[in-house]
């Protein structure tokens, strides 16, 4: 079976054995159409990249994180510290590995938060219509009516300030769009002659839904959260550096920026080191989402 | 109401209302089992309300609605997703994108509870004439006249009595058209089924209905056999209209 993961030819079968060869084939298609788009492929190797850094970080890392060393403070990078030392010695190099885990950690929690609650919601209001409708948009509304930031640092403030209240921050504030576009998605297919067809076979709204509505959302849903990803690892950091988010010595990439702000103009590669990592992060979160949107496109089927 | 016992589909006076418009403004008949019936119109005339009302899709009418001799009601009911199937209109609107063959067709037995899944999607390819190959493909790798097939061989899966047809030919090619009507014919005839079915192609109803209903402005205006309507034997001149319509056109 693993073998054949790599038998081009029983991949692309028009006529395939098995459920299986199948849904492989149709993954192969789309892997197929995914990879021969350059950006998206760089930025699929960049994300891959950026999360084995993640999990790996304890083997690739040179220094402790949180070792303080004042009499190397503020070094430009060398050999000791590839990417210099920030206010109290701390190895940056380092500090940008452990860092990655805590901002892409904390951006896939919001994700995982996030997606699922607004497909539900979307489905459920685009299926049903009705009273189940207006009240679960009107919900809706009254989140997107909110400034986002705002939003999100208000909760904080009201709780106290971390990385666990920052995640449910951001996530309370990103779900509406969510919704929203599960619901269009389920609008267009509610009516659709193939879930009449499925609704004469006697299925309950329930099985609809899961089995019918909800993976043809997904193809646009995974898009917009991949296009998302950039968006919430600047809130994320956004929130860090205005001290809401991950609190310090935690290496968090925008809490990195805030304490070394101070140094801007005389040891700017401080501050600019983890201001690179946000920027390349988030680019390549865009250039994978652009791809999957060319690649997952609905109307190929 | 009493009906005679061989009476497979009843409609009495059904009335179905949209809004501020009246689809369907009382239209009775009845199809024998076994029967045919065909319903011909123009567009927006109110014969696929009525058929949407019999599958259980619509459930905003009245009047009264009778198959196999069981009243139905307003809402969905399990048994009658045994008892009525419907194959679609346009074979590319019908059939769910993301699942295989295999996958449309196991869905109803596995919803109804019925075992021998495999057997039975086996039989059923073999019945509309599909080879075993195309089974595990998606929609998109099919033909229109294939696609249309799966649709037929997914309504009767589940063994109904009566099968729908809303125009069922008219997104396919000349050529794949015929074939599904003789498939029809043929299957109604193995089966022991009752067509019901609505069309704007008086050809393609008078190919497989004797009977043939005309309807006009949300009411039945003429029911009539398909040899009157070859002949020309008309009664309402709508019929005529319509008949010298597609005559012209065809």
């Amino acid at each position: 079976m693993t073998a054949r993961l790599f038998d081009r030819a029983w991949l692309l079968s028009d006529s395939p054995q098995s459920r299986t060869q199948a849904a492989w084939g149709r993954r192969y298609r789309l892997w197929r159409d995914f990879r021969a788009n350059r950006p998206a492929l760089i930025g699929f190797v960049t994300v891959m990249a950026l999360l084995l850094c993640a999990i790996f970080a304890p083997l690739l890392a040179t220094h402790d994180p949180v070792a303080q060393n004042l009499g190397q403070r503020l070094q430009p990078p060398s050999a000791a510290h590839w990417l210099g030392t920030d206010e109290l010695g701390r190895d940056v190099y380092s500090r940008l590995l452990y860092g990655a885990r805590i901002t892409l950690g904390m951006v896939l929690a919001v994700v995982a938060l996030v997606a699922p609650v607004g497909l539900a919601i979307g489905c459920i209001a685009g299926y049903y219509r009705g009273i189940a409708d207006v009240v679960l948009m009107r919900v809706t509304d009254v989140f997107l009516a909110f400034p986002r930031l705002i939003l999100a640092l208000a909760f904080v403030a009201a709780i106290k300030p971390g990385m666990t209240s920052a995640v449910i921050a951001i996530a309370l504030t990103t779900w509406p769009p969510y919704a929203r576009l599960a619901r269009a998605e389920t609008l267009t297919i509610r009516d659709a002659d193939y879930i009449a067809a499925v609704r004469m076979a006697g299925a309950s709204p329930g099985r609809i839904i899961l089995r019918h509505i909800m993976p043809l959302c997904l193809g646009s849903l995974i898009v917009r959260v991949t296009l998302d990803m950039s968006s919430i690892i600047i809130f994320a950091a956004s929130l860090g550096f205005l001290g809401m988010g991950a609190q310090a010595p935690s290496p968090e990439w925008g809490t990195m920026i805030a304490t070394a702000r101070r140094f801007l103009l005389d040891q700017w590669w401080v501050p600019l080191i983890p201001g690179i990592a946000i920027l390349v992060a988030s680019l390549a979160f865009n250039m994978m989402g652009d791809g999957l949107r060319d690649a997952l496109d609905p109307k190929q089927g | 109401m009493s009906t005679p016992a061989n009476s497979m589909i009843v409609v009495d006076d059904l009335r179905v209302r949209f809004a501020d418009f009246d689809a369907v403004r009382g239209v009775s008949f009845r199809v024998p089992a076994g029967g045919s019936f065909g319903i011909v119109g123009e567009s927006g005339s109110g014969k696929s309300t009525v058929m949407r009302a019999l599958a259980g899709l619509n459930t905003v009418w009245d009047g009264y609605l009778e198959v196999a001799g069981r009243p139905l009601g307003r809402g969905p009911s399990p048994d009658l997703f045994r008892l009525v199937q419907m194959v679609f209109q346009d074979p590319y609107g019908s059939l769910h994108p993301r699942q295989t063959v295999d996958r449309a067709l196991s869905e109803p037995l596995l919803i109804q509870g019925l075992g021998d899944i495999d057997r039975r999607i086996r039989r059923i390819l073999d019945d509309v004439a599909l080879p075993a190959t195309a089974r595990y493909r998606y929609p998109h790798q099919l033909s229109g006249g294939q696609r249309q097939r799966v649709a037929i061989a997914r309504a009767l899966i589940s063994e109904p009595s009566v099968l729908l047809l809303d125009e069922p030919t008219s997104a396919l090619d000349v050529s794949v058209q015929a074939e599904i009507l003789n498939l029809l014919a043929d299957l109604r005839e193995e089966h022991g089924l009752t067509y019901l079915m609505v069309s704007h192609n008086l050809a393609v109803v008078a190919h497989l209905c004797p009977t043939v209903g005309v309807m006009s402005n949300g009411e039945m205006v003429e029911i009539l056999s398909a040899e009157d309507l070859r002949a020309g034997r008309t009664q309402s001149p709508q019929t005529t209209r319509l008949r010298a319509l597609s005559t012209e056109l065809g």
